[in-house]
């Protein structure tokens, strides 16, 4: 699992890399009701918006992690947006992506920076 | 996150004790206030409205008002500033009321309760220096004063609110205590003045206490276990639930109280017609636009679908694509797990208009929709 400095994760699946929001980032939304999800198909940019997150209070953006593709979204979030509550790093993914410049992911922190990363933000 | 500029912020009595129960804290009306704590606002919100939720209004402006020899003098000085009845407002008594400018807009909307022989008002928190410079004002030429009640405020709102009370006061009997009365009694065996009110559409209470008793007297309360800290994050979804307004937001100087709705908070006393009609600012343009006679209403607004509509989204008609309104609260509704909103829309949308707004690229359908959203259960 690697993950951006806006608190986004990407985890390899395969040839494809599954996207979320970290635990931090969902503590700091609070309570999730509503998430906007890609199409499959769409083309994401690193560092560029590619899905919402609204909680209670307000909307926030998810930046993608990687230039790609998107080949699946979680459509479970629909009906139950909380699950990015409940297990932001599990059943709370975002989408699947195939990466077209899959060295961007050596540029993304690891679990150890991302820690270090949101102590200081503590 | 607000935390670096927390130390200009003002706290209320009961900080510590957000702090030790995990209080999101934000910056609100210049205080260090709880946005929610450990649960979140949906399970506060909930709780409050299955059970009982605290919340500290210490933020919140109070004020006391007091006569030349006899109150009426003070009640006259007051009329002059808002559309309400004063004069008649009889002890242990509560109602509310609105400050408006000569074109008949909404400087801020507050709480007068008698109390024996004297009112104490209870005003927002982003505009209670304004509101004690407008009475002070009012008050130079005569009639009475008006000062500064440096108390803590505790509001306990939800259903099993009069049981928890009824636990902590000598006079257990609280039945005869209905919506909109105020008493002063002791609770826990701390002096508070009591109002039977609140913000949240439910029955509950709002407790005025000495600044150096709120936090025992909170704690206090929290023993009870049907109780549970509740932030502003639920004080603001459960209000606009509740249909009730936001200073600043559903109301503001450009808006006046014919066209939020609130033709109840024009005593027929200050109507045309009325024993003391007029003689408040905007007076003429308020007389002339009741019962209904202004262009926009403020509705109810229900959005399709689950994206929550904001503050700030404008309204379209869903025929004409023409500009007919403008959403000034909105959020999603833990009770009603969907999104609602209220704004002002053009008149002939207030009923049963069907419009649209566009969030992030994509259109929304949006009905025009009865007020309250959850039904008040005041005990009255």
């Amino acid at each position: 699992m690697k993950y951006t400095e806006d608190h986004e994760w990407a985890r390899a699946e395969g040839d494809a890399y599954r996207v979320g929001i970290t635990d931090y980032a969902q503590q700091q939304l609070g309570d999730i009701v509503y998430v906007e999800l890609p199409a499959v198909g769409d083309e994401v940019t690193a560092g560029a918006e590619a899905a919402v997150v609204e909680s209670v209070k307000a909307a926030g953006d998810v930046k993608s992690p990687l230039t790609g593709v998107v080949t699946e979204v979680n459509a479970a979030l629909a009906d139950a947006p909380e699950t990015v509550n409940d297990d932001p790093e599990g059943g709370g993914w975002f989408y699947q992506m195939r990466a077209t410049e899959p060295a961007q992911l050596d540029a993304l922190l690891d679990s150890d920076a991302y820690q270090k990363l949101i102590d200081a933000l503590e | 996150m607000s935390d670096s500029s927390s130390e200009s912020l003002r706290r209320t009595p009961l900080h510590a004790l957000h702090l030790e129960c995990g209080g999101k804290m934000t910056a609100f009306a210049g205080y260090h206030m709880p946005l929610h704590y450990r649960d979140g606002i949906i399970k506060e919100h909930l709780h409050t409205r299955e059970s009982a939720g605290l919340f500290d209004a210490s933020h919140m402006g109070q004020m006391t008002v007091r006569g030349d020899g006899d109150l009426a003098s003070a009640a006259a000085v007051l009329e002059k500033l808002m559309p309400a009845d004063f004069l008649s407002l009889t002890a242990g008594m509560q109602r509310y009321a609105l400050l408006t400018n000569s074109q008949g807009g909404i400087l801020d909307d507050l709480m007068a309760q008698r109390l024996g022989a004297r009112f104490m008002l209870v005003v927002n928190a982003a505009r209670k220096r304004h509101d004690f410079e407008r009475l002070r004002g009012a008050f130079e030429s005569g009639g009475g004063t008006v000062e500064w009640l440096e108390r803590a405020l505790l509001a306990l709102q939800g259903p099993a609110a009069g049981a928890v009370l009824a636990g902590v006061v000598d006079d257990t009997n609280l039945d005869d205590f209905k919506f909109m009365q105020a008493r002063e009694i002791s609770v826990a065996g701390v002096d508070c003045i009591v109002s039977r009110s609140g913000y949240s559409g439910e029955d509950g209470f709002e407790l005025s206490v000495a600044n150096a008793d709120a936090a025992a007297l909170a704690r206090r309360l929290l023993e009870d276990s049907r109780v549970q800290l509740a932030g502003l994050g639920a004080r603001d979804s459960l209000r606009l639930e509740a249909g009730l307004c936001l200073h600043g937001s559903d109301i503001t100087v450009a808006t006046t109280p014919v066209e939020a709705g609130l033709n109840w908070a024009v005593a027929k006393a200050r109507r045309p017609g009325g024993a003391r009609a007029g003689g408040y600012p905007g007076a003429e343009i308020i007389a002339a636009q009741l019962p209904a006679n202004t262009a926009r209403l403020r509705v109810g607004l229900l959005p399709a679908g689950r994206a929550p509509v904001r503050a700030g989204a404008e309204l379209l008609c869903a025929s004409t694509a023409a500009a007919v309104g403008v959403v000034t609260s909105g959020a999603f509704s833990p009770t009603l797990r969907r999104p609602v909103a209220m704004g002002y829309v053009a008149r002939e949308y207030a009923d049963a208009g069907t419009m649209y707004t566009v969030v992030r690229g994509k259109r929304i359908e949006v009905a025009a929709a009865k007020l309250p959203f959850v039904a008040h259960r005041y005990h009255r």
